[in-house]
This record gives structure tokens, C-alpha cells and sequence, in this order.
């Protein structure tokens, strides 16, 4: 009888996840088949579910007009350029932080915390004249610059909160037992904090892949990343919300499949410590 | 090893050294309309008659694209060479000198064919700053067959008085149709972009001579009055989140008897690929109030060149291509004359085969020739601009009157509250930047 009762409550419990699942994936899987309607189509009301004339042309002027590899191209390389050096930058700062406090630590990450908290677009015109006097303007290296240095903060916070989750007494058993401070590095810690690291990565990705203001405001082609190709579908004088759709499901494609394929170290990482 | 090396640095010196003795790139801004879509198809066309220019094309949405250009030409980052800008832009820009004067435009570029107003609005001090790509207006697109059957006949310029009982006969919200379908989204180019508009008719102004904010005027309380309760009566649920688009659809889906927007809209409304109703829509002059302004607007998408450009030359060759009467050809001849750029030369308009072809034509450019930017009001103003005032300050004001207007559309705030809000926010603002004390 009780095992009836639990599976009655799994079954429920499962339908609501899927439920909640669907509702939150619903505007993605609306984007998607509205690249496949007809101008026509994609603004009729009352709007069509799933029967409506099917077709790829959406696709074929998007890439007759823009060059797709171009922008997925930059944005690979401006993202993933970016959290490299942002992981290289941020994994030894949070180290130190987490293992070797000082009393100003909490005031430094603090300070990094602040400095997200400005409107961007209150730094725009300095960055602007400092990327035109160095050449950077509409550059993959300025763009891999400036998403590193916004990520900086976000990145070194988590991997904070995941390094400090590390117990202090596991490092000191391995000092007992004579491992060097690379050891202790290599062996230790960086397989504990690996979840965390790999989540950190994803996410920031993730970040730098979506990000829409300093890439569309410092690049204008050869740099330009995919944010530009959404944005030159979109308008407001006229319905193209169909080739919109296109290309955005075409610009989100890329990291879809990553998170895909990375969803079990990504949730991991989010939950990493959240139960003790 | 060392030939190897040597044979690749001198290939790759030759590479680096072609580009440079053969081609100058040009780098467009432009917006994502009709219109520009063609034009970047058509690039070809000027990259065969000038073989050592290169054009790059950078699409972007309105919005997008003038915080972009704004930043870059203040910043003199030189990042574009020819941008599309609008006739609010212009005359600002040029007085800071941000823009190159177009003076060295050929012989044969007949500067004196395009359309008076127009070229006033884009001129500084009798010196073309941009030069016009299509010009629009706003009028009434109305539903034949509602017209009909509400049994009234659509004069050519009506009054507002007519349109509002005409709004009212027409609506069934039963059936989901409406009298009347008008912008509400709040921005200085949405909803401020038609009440502004719309006020001049009234005889209201937003700056009397000494830059005063006239909101506290009975002009602006009849003109918002009215436009809050005609919607209410006879506009579609949820209209304080119209904009252009959002009405263009209801429109198309056969959802409005009449709209009061773009002229560009003509050629979406009448085109039986987008819309369901293509062939039961009439044109009129938009509405007035018998004090001598009609409710219409004034734009053109032009081209300029930014002072920062390094290729002022081929800029100004392009820019002379893409607004010619020859590109206008081009296009008659590839896509048909319905689909050539509205709005910019007289000689498209004593054009017969044009006249044919676009049924809206005569409509349109009655309604730019009505629409006057050097005097756009019943009472004197010390700005430029139909739709706007053609001061730097004007983006943030007319943003911040639109939320309060299509806050009082909604029903959030009253429309006299609404107007006192305005009147205040206005006047600390010209109090901030020295137009009054």
C-alpha cells in the first residue's frame, strides 16, 4: 500500500517537473517554430500551433544575407577566449582568498562585486575613446578584453564559495603526509574543486556567448559576434519576425548543444555545496 | 628553412600590399527596413561601376544602431564611413559639426528634383548635410469595406470629428474588430511620434517662443482627451503596448477599420503576401481640426558622412548612387515600380508608370507636401520638427512624456495627472540644459 502511495506521488511529482520544464523551455520551442512559418504565419491570431505551411526559407534568406560562420566564428573564439583567461586570472585569485584569508579579503571581493553594480552604459564612451586611441575598436582581442575583465567578478565569486567549501583539514592531512605545495595542488585540491571549476567554466561561457551591449556596441563586422547577427534582424518598422526567429535559433544552436552535453556538470556545480 | 621563411614573408608582403593599391572599403551603417534590404542586394550594381570601392554593409536594429553611430561619431572613432540617420539627427549633428556637407555631388545628381521639405529638413544654413534615401509621412489607412457598411464616405482629408464617429460606427468588438488602431507604446518615436503629431492639429506645441513647456495648456488636455477616449471606445484591448508592428499585424489580420501611421506601411498593407485584407484598403490625408495642420509627420531615412570617415570621396560616390534617379530605376526594373524608394524626388511623382503602379502614391506625397518642419504648429515655435523638436535634449523628453501618456492610455494615471506630470519633468529638464530659467 505505502509503495502504491509513493508511486502515485513520484508520478504526480514527475508530471509537475515536466509541466514547469515545458512552460519554462516554451519560448524557445515558440522561437524555434516560428523560423519555420511564413512572414504571413508568424503573426497570425489566433497564432498556429504545429499545423501551418512548413517551410525553410527563413533559413535560406538569413543565410543569403548574412555570413553565419563569421559570427559563430567570433563568437566561439570571443567567449571562449574570454573564460580562458578569465579562469586563469580567477582560480588563483579565489584560492588565495578561500585558503590564505587576509582581514581586507571580504572588502576586495566586495569592491569586485561593485563594480557590476554600475550601468554599463555609464563607461561606454571611456572604454569607447581607450579601444579607438589602441585600435582595439571592432576587434576579437578588444571584445575578448572587455567580456573577460565583466565576467571577472561573477567568475571569482563562485569559484570562492566552491573553494572555501574545501575542508581546511584534508589539506592539512596531506601536509602530514609530506605533499609539496604543487602537490597538494595537482592531487588535492584541484580534483575537489573540479565540479566547481567546470560549472564556473560553463557558466561563464555561457555569460560571454550572450552577452548584447559591449558586443554590439564595440564591434561592427569583422568582430562581430553573433548578438550582431540577431540584431540585424530585428526591426521596427516592418514584420520579420519569422527570419528573426532563424537567426535566433541559429545564434542559440551552438551553446544548446554544449549545455546539452554538459547539463549533468553544469547542475553539479550549481548545487555544489548547497547541502551539507 | 630560410627560402621557405623568405618565400612566405614576401608572399605575404604581396597580399598585404593588394588590397592597398587596388580598393577602398567602405563600411555602411543602415537599419532593418524594406527598403535597405534591397539596397545591400543592389550593391553589386555600384561595386561594377566603381571597381575600386568595396562595400561592407553593418545591419542593425533603429534603436541599436543610433546609440552605435551616436557613440562613434561623438567619439570620432571613425568605425563607419556613410550612415542612415533620420531627419531628427541631421540638423543637430551638423551643427556640431559631426557631419560632412554634401557639396561635391555630380552634375547630374539633380539636387533641385528632390522634395522641397525634405531637403529642407536635411539642410543646414543652405548646405545639404545627408541626403535622402525614402521620406515618409503618416495618413489614414482605412478598410473600404467597413467604411462602407458603417455607410459613411472617407472625404479626402477628413476631420478628426468625422474620424471619431466613423472609429466608433466601425468598431464590433464582438467580432474582434476595431474602430481605430493608434500607436501607444510609450517612446519619443512610438507613441510621441503620433500624439505630437496629432497635437499639432489641435493647435497645441510642446515649447512656446522662450522654450516654455506648453503641457499645461487646454490644446494638450483636448488632444490627450480625446486620443485617450477614442481608444477606449474604439481601439483594440491592450493598445498602450502598440507600436508600429504590433498595429501593422492587428491591421493585416483584418482587426482595424482605420490606422493612422507611416506612409511606408502602404506598401505592407496592400501587399496580399503579408496581408489579408490587401485589397479592401483606402488612403486619406491624416485628420485635422480646421485650424490649418493636418496630424501628419515628416521623415527620411539619408545618408550622411561622419566627419571622422577617412573616405569622404567614395562615401559621397556611393551616397550619390544609392539616392539617384538612376538607383530609383534600378529598382523599377529588378523588383518592379511599386517597390522603388517613396518619398524623395518630384520626378518619381510625375512618374505615370510609378502613379500606376503604387496606389498610394498620390496619398503619400500629398502628405509630405502637407507636413511642414520649419513651421510645424498653429502657433509659433522656436524648433524644428514636425513629430519632434530638433534639440539633443528631445530623445529623453519625449521618452519620458510617452510613459506618462501611454500610462494615462492604460488607465495607470489620469490625463490630467498625466499633463502635470509631464509639464514638470519637461521643465526641470530645459531648466537643467539653460533653455529657461
Amino acid at each position: 500500500m505505502a509503495r502504491k502511495v509513493t508511486g502515485a506521488k513520484t508520478a504526480i511529482w514527475t508530471a509537475a517537473a515536466w509541466l514547469v520544464g515545458f512552460i519554462i523551455f516554451f519560448p524557445i520551442l515558440w522561437m524555434m517554430l516560428t523560423s519555420f512559418k511564413t512572414e504571413l504565419d508568424a503573426f497570425s491570431t489566433p497564432p498556429s500551433f504545429l499545423f501551418f505551411h512548413w517551410t525553410t526559407e527563413n533559413y535560406a534568406t538569413v543565410q543569403e544575407r548574412s555570413d553565419y560562420t563569421l559570427h559563430a566564428m567570433n563568437s566561439i573564439i570571443t567567449a571562449g577566449g574570454s573564460t580562458l583567461i578569465a579562469m586563469a586570472i580567477a582560480i588563483p585569485a579565489a584560492w588565495a582568498m578561500a585558503f590564505a584569508p587576509t582581514k581586507r579579503t571580504k572588502d576586495i571581493l566586495l569592491w569586485m562585486l561593485s563594480t557590476k553594480m554600475m550601468p554599463a552604459v555609464g563607461v561606454l564612451v571611456p572604454i569607447y575613446l581607450i579601444y579607438r586611441d589602441f585600435g582595439l575598436l571592432d576587434t576579437r582581442i578588444g571584445l575578448i578584453v572587455v567580456l573577460c575583465l565583466g565576467n571577472l567578478p561573477i567568475v571569482i565569486w563562485m569559484l570562492f564559495t566552491y573553494f572555501k567549501e574545501i575542508p581546511k583539514d584534508i589539506l592539512e592531512a596531506a601536509r602530514m603526509d609530506g605533499a609539496t605545495i604543487t602537490k597538494e595542488l595537482l592531487f588535492v585540491l584541484t580534483p575537489m574543486a573540479l565540479p566547481g571549476i567546470a560549472s564556473t567554466l560553463l557558466l561563464n561561457v555561457i555569460l560571454a556567448w550572450n552577452e548584447a551591449f559591449w558586443t554590439l556596441n564595440l564591434s561592427t563586422s569583422a568582430a562581430a559576434p553573433l548578438t550582431t547577427f540577431i540584431a540585424s534582424y530585428s526591426s521596427p518598422e516592418g514584420l520579420f519576425w519569422a527570419k528573426l526567429s532563424a537567426a535566433s535559433t541559429l545564434a542559440i544552436a551552438p551553446i544548446l548543444i554544449l549545455g546539452w552535453f554538459s547539463q549533468k556538470q553544469l547542475v553539479r556545480g550549481l548545487t555544489f555545496g548547497a547541502v551539507k | 628553412m630560410k627560402n621557405l621563411i623568405g618565400a612566405a614573408l614576401s608572399a605575404a608582403a604581396l597580399l598585404a600590399a593588394i588590397p592597398a593599391l587596388a580598393e577602398t572599403t567602405l563600411t555602411v551603417a543602415t537599419v532593418n527596413n524594406g527598403d535597405m534590404i534591397r539596397m545591400q542586394g543592389l550593391t553589386s550594381d555600384f561595386e561594377g561601376k566603381n571597381p575600386d570601392i568595396k562595400v561592407k554593409w553593418v545591419t542593425l536594429e533603429e534603436n541599436v544602431l543610433r546609440q552605435k553611430v551616436t557613440t562613434d561619431i561623438a567619439t570620432k572613432g571613425g568605425q563607419f564611413d556613410v550612415l542612415t540617420i533620420g531627419t531628427y539627427e541631421v540638423p543637430i549633428w551638423a551643427k556640431k559639426n559631426w557631419l560632412v556637407a554634401l557639396d561635391k555631388l555630380p552634375a547630374d545628381y539633380d539636387v533641385d528634383d528632390l522634395l522641397p521639405k525634405i531637403r529642407d529638413a536635411l539642410s543646414v544654413d543652405g548646405k545639404l548635410y545627408a541626403a535622402p534615401f525614402y521620406g515618409e509621412s503618416s495618413m489614414i489607412m482605412y478598410r473600404t469595406d467597413l467604411m462602407q457598411k458603417a455607410g459613411l464616405t472617407m472625404p479626402d482629408s477628413p476631420t478628426w470629428d468625422f474620424v471619431i464617429d466613423a472609429a466608433k460606427k466601425m468598431t464590433d468588438k464582438a467580432n474582434d474588430v476595431y474602430g481605430i488602431c493608434l500607436r501607444g507604446k510609450a517612446g519619443w518615436g512610438e507613441n510621441m511620434a503620433f500624439l505630437t503629431a496629432m497635437s499639432n492639429s489641435f493647435g497645441a506645441r510642446w515649447f512656446d517662443e522662450k522654450w516654455e513647456p506648453q503641457f499645461d495648456t487646454p490644446e494638450w488636455k483636448d488632444t490627450l482627451t480625446t486620443y485617450v477616449n477614442l481608444m477606449k471606445e474604439a481601439g483594440p484591448p491592450g493598445a498602450s503596448s502598440n507600436g508600429f508592428n504590433e498595429n501593422l499585424a492587428l491591421f493585416n489580420a483584418g482587426k482595424c477599420g482605420m490606422w493612422i501611421d507611416a506612409t511606408v506601411a502602404a506598401s505592407f498593407v496592400t501587399n496580399p503576401k503579408e496581408s489579408k485584407v490587401a485589397d479592401k484598403v483606402g488612403f486619406a490625408l491624416a485628420p485635422n481640426k480646421g485650424l490649418g495642420k493636418n496630424a501628419n509627420w515628416l521623415w527620411a531615412w539619408s545618408l550622411a558622412i561622419p566627419a571622422g570617415s577617412q573616405k569622404v570621396d567614395a562615401a559621397e560616390k556611393f551616397i550619390a548612387w544609392a539616392t539617384s534617379k538612376g538607383y530609383t530605376e534600378l529598382v523599377a526594373s529588378k523588383e518592379g515600380w511599386a517597390n522603388v524608394p517613396p518619398g524623395t524626388r518630384t520626378s518619381l511623382y510625375n512618374n505615370a508608370e510609378y502613379t500606376k503602379a503604387a496606389a498610394f502614391a498620390k496619398m503619400t506625397i500629398d502628405s509630405i507636401n502637407s507636413a511642414d518642419p520649419s513651421h510645424p504648429t498653429v502657433k509659433p515655435v522656436p524648433y524644428v520638427g514636425v513629430q519632434y523638436a530638433a534639440i539633443p535634449e528631445f530623445q529623453g523628453l519625449g521618452t519620458t512624456v510617452g510613459q506618462q501618456f501611454s500610462a494615462a492610455l492604460s488607465g495607470a494615471t489620469t490625463v490630467d495627472a498625466a499633463l502635470a506630470a509631464a509639464q514638470k519633468s519637461v521643465e526641470r529638464e530645459m531648466k537643467r540644459a539653460g533653455y529657461i530659467k
